[in-house]
């Protein structure tokens, strides 16, 4: 199949190994990848944080770069749940109807990892490799809207040599939220130090999960801790093989303050 | 988030007669008044919320009560095979009552006269107080007992009632208690839920008057069946002694005429019973259409609030009937922003709102920072949407962000409203109602120019990676952020951007290959 990927302006930016590893796994799945050069943002955060006109032109763009494609594929839950639930919803209320048409079009063409892995491609073993005790964190958006259910487990207890640990208080937030741990830091550190005492009491040495923002919000508390858990996007632990095992580079700050 | 304004537009909103099909909220309509009730907090979330959070008391008994009451509603709502399609039910009924909800109010008026009660109509908290107080006045009282009521907080009737002279003295439990401790409610079904039992104590030992006073017995142990024969006691006196009474209503049946309390200690019941004067104060949302509507809400309720198959009282009543009960029956409509929040089609589904309190007790920032935090009588997700379209967004401007959307509250709330949805909602209308630009709004329009043009956005991109340059070997950047991100970095490492986006490196590699 040939499948265009959208990075996720968070992803491209900040940690690009998350894109990488999801090529990669792609390819070696045996499908062809595109990454329309026009992609930038889904539009998510501006929704978020009240600016729902100024992301009718970033879903827009949206819609443009990926206009052609047949099949999309996102290594992040909440991009892809603001695509599905968020994107026609700012547009029609903004009276662009045939636009939000289209946005329906792509959102049913849109899908994250997980669920194109299982329920589109059929797999569950992708053939990785990754010696590792590993905990699961289901990010809210992926839980509560997409739905993934436990896909992404289902492709974890298929990596050879990955002992998966169960994450206690599990389905609570981390309290990343986007622009919420900006606006209320306090009570996002307040969650967050509760995240990070139930991964702690995992013994595991990483913390997964399919959204590269709410790892970057752990694991960027993980590293201030200085506890030597990190965090590890998905894509890159199904994207490791024996031959290649992907270096541990996700949300691991290189500079600590 | 699956909720389309689509979805909820209906024809008829009677309320809202000039409310516009684009959905903002129409001006015209009255928000509850300042300087009344309790509805706006004196300061912002982020504020109230960090002195929350260094109350480590507070935390644990928040932790302890809200863990066991949500384990407590799963099992018993996991029994139900039909949940989902009596919270289907539940929500059907609701968007349906509220598209003809002048016809339902005016049906039940006529209801409730013909059956000898007298219907007061109240466009705010200033008015519905002085119908209050004009009419304990008239019975000679100076003293009510009242039933455990969100509107009588809401309106802030104790502190009108005191200054006309009147005592009221709140009969529920956790009400006594926040209310003796001179403290204020911070959940909406267990209003003491901040407090726990040693607290409780020391609170009844410093005012309950049978434990004041030479030779008073001071032996109270903090055991709660002993704290609940203190407060017995205490409220058994004024039940016997009172002779008006006031109450807020779960629901109201349109066709009969019918106000229902449901309650779990059945002191709402002596207030409701014993009094001759009955008072009802309610929000013209609480009412059902039918007698029928109440099977799917009696069954929603108190699975959802307390966790209990059935709640133990149910009580009704309509109108008087001689020689039984209160001979003296008044019922305050009471509106106080409501129809306003009516007029806006995708946030009017807060007032489907059954005050069961799940979201309260499944929500991550509720459970942190405590019902203070929220400013409000209303706390916790539903209040997060209910005051600020109450008040006007601009009053409670701070709540809507009092969230970090991860939508624990759409998936237990009986009646399915999607809070998440009329949160990100309510932040486009604050937003939207800025005359003057922010540095925030200045950032995030440049950010949404260069996100809709892929060549600015390479830049924008190049820049993020530029700083990466400027930081490598200094612990200062980007790790430490200017404000506001300051406040990110202040508990969390940021990583550092890479060289190279993978967009960039991709089309490097792949050449011409889209």
């Amino acid at each position: 199949m040939r499948v265009a990927l959208f990075a996720t302006c968070l992803v491209d930016t900040v940690v690009p190994q998350v894109a990488r590893a999801t090529a990669a796994l792609l390819e070696r799945l045996g499908h062809e990848v595109v990454v329309p050069s026009g992609q930038a943002c889904c539009g998510q955060m501006h929704v978020n944080t009240g600016y729902r006109r100024e992301a009718v032109p970033i879903v827009a763009n949206h819609l443009r770069a990926f206009a052609g494609a047949e099949a999309i594929v996102s290594p992040s839950g909440s991009c892809v749940a603001s695509i599905h639930h968020q994107q026609a919803m700012v547009l029609r209320r903004a009276g662009e109807h045939a636009l939000a048409d289209e946005a329906e079009a792509l959102a049913a063409r849109t899908y994250e990892l997980s669920q194109f892995l299982v329920d589109v491609l059929g797999v569950t073993d992708v053939g990785a490799y990754y010696p590792h005790r590993v905990t699961y964190h289901p990010t809210c958006h992926s839980l509560r809207l997409l739905k993934v259910g436990d896909r992404p487990l289902q492709l974890l207890r298929a990596v050879r040599g990955l002992e998966l640990v169960e994450l206690p208080g599990a389905e609570s937030c981390c309290g990343f939220g986007g622009t919420f741990s900006v606006k209320n830091a306090d009570t996002s550190t307040a969650m967050l130090t509760d995240k990070m005492a139930n991964v702690l009491s995992t013994h595991a040495e990483v913390c997964t999960a399919g959204d590269a923002s709410c790892l970057m919000h752990i694991g960027g508390g993980l590293s201030r801790l200085r506890s030597g858990t990190r965090t590890v996007h998905l894509a890159e632990i199904l994207a490791s093989t024996e031959d290649a095992v992907t270096p541990h580079q996700t949300t691991r700050p290189a500079v600590t303050a | 988030m699956t909720t389309t304004p689509e979805d909820l537009r209906t024809d008829q909103t009677p309320l809202a007669p000039g409310a516009p099909r684009s959905g903002t909220t129409f001006l015209g309509l009255p928000t509850a008044p300042r300087g009344v009730g309790h509805l706006r907090g004196d300061r912002s979330f982020p504020d109230a919320a960090r002195d929350a959070l260094r109350d480590g008391q507070l935390r644990a008994n928040l932790g302890h009560a809200t863990t066991t009451i949500r384990g407590k509603r799963a099992r018993v709502v996991a029994e139900l095979p039909d949940w989902a399609q009596l919270r289907a039910a539940g929500s059907a009924l609701k968007t349906a009552t509220m598209a003809r909800l002048d016809e339902h109010l005016e049906e039940l008026e006529r209801q409730v006269t013909a059956r000898g009660g007298t219907v007061h109509w109240a466009r705010d908290a200033a008015e519905a107080n002085r119908i209050v107080t004009e009419l304990v006045q008239a019975t000679g009282s100076d003293e009510v007992v009242k039933v455990k009521s969100m509107a009588t907080q809401e309106i802030g009737l104790n502190e009108a009632l005191e200054a006309a002279g009147i005592t009221a003295h709140e009969t529920d439990l956790a009400e006594l208690i926040v209310q003796l401790g001179d403290d204020k409610p911070s959940h909406i079904l267990v209003p003491a839920i901040h407090k726990n039992r040693a607290e409780i104590r020391e609170i009844f030992l410093r005012t309950m008057p049978q434990f004041q006073g030479e030779g008073a017995d001071r032996d109270l142990p903090d055991e709660p069946r002993r704290l609940a024969m203190a407060a017995r006691a205490h409220l058994r006196e004024r039940f016997l002694r009172a002779r008006v009474a006031i109450s807020g209503a779960n629901f109201a049946v349109a066709e009969t005429g019918t106000l229902a309390v449901v309650e779990s200690e059945g002191n709402g019941r002596m207030c409701l019973t014993l009094p001759e004067t009955l008072i009802t104060v309610m929000g013209i949302e609480k009412l059902v259409p039918t007698w029928r509507d109440l099977e799917v809400f009696l069954q929603l309720l108190p699975r959802s609030s307390t966790g209990e198959r059935m709640n133990p009282y149910t009580s009704t009543w309509a109108g008087v009937t001689p020689g039984d009960g209160p001979q003296d029956f008044h019922l305050v409509l009471l509106d106080n922003g409501r129809t306003a929040v009516l007029a806006d089609e995708v946030g009017r589904q807060a007032l489907h709102c059954i005050r069961c309190s799940a979201c309260l007790n499944v929500c991550p920032v509720y459970e942190r920072t405590g019902g203070h935090s929220y400013g409000s009588v209303y706390p916790g997700p539903i209040g997060a949407i209910l005051s600020p379209q109450l008040t006007g967004v601009e009053d409670n401007a701070s709540l809507p962000y009092a969230s970090s959307l991860c939508g624990a509250c759409y998936d237990v709330c009986p009646v399915a409203i999607d809070i998440p949805s009329v949160l990100v909602h309510l932040r486009a209308e604050h937003v939207e109602a800025q005359e003057k630009p922010t540095a925030e709004s200045v950032a995030f329009r440049a950010l949404a120019t260069a996100m809709s043009h892929p060549r600015l956005w390479r830049l924008a991109q190049r820049a993020a990676s530029l700083g990466r340059l400027l930081s490598r070997g200094k612990p200062t950047m980007p790790n430490a952020l200017p404000f506001p991100a300051s406040a990110w970095t202040r508990s969390r490492d940021l990583p550092t951007p890479p060289a190279e986006t993978f967009t960039s490196q991709w089309a490097r590699e792949h050449g011409g290959r889209k």
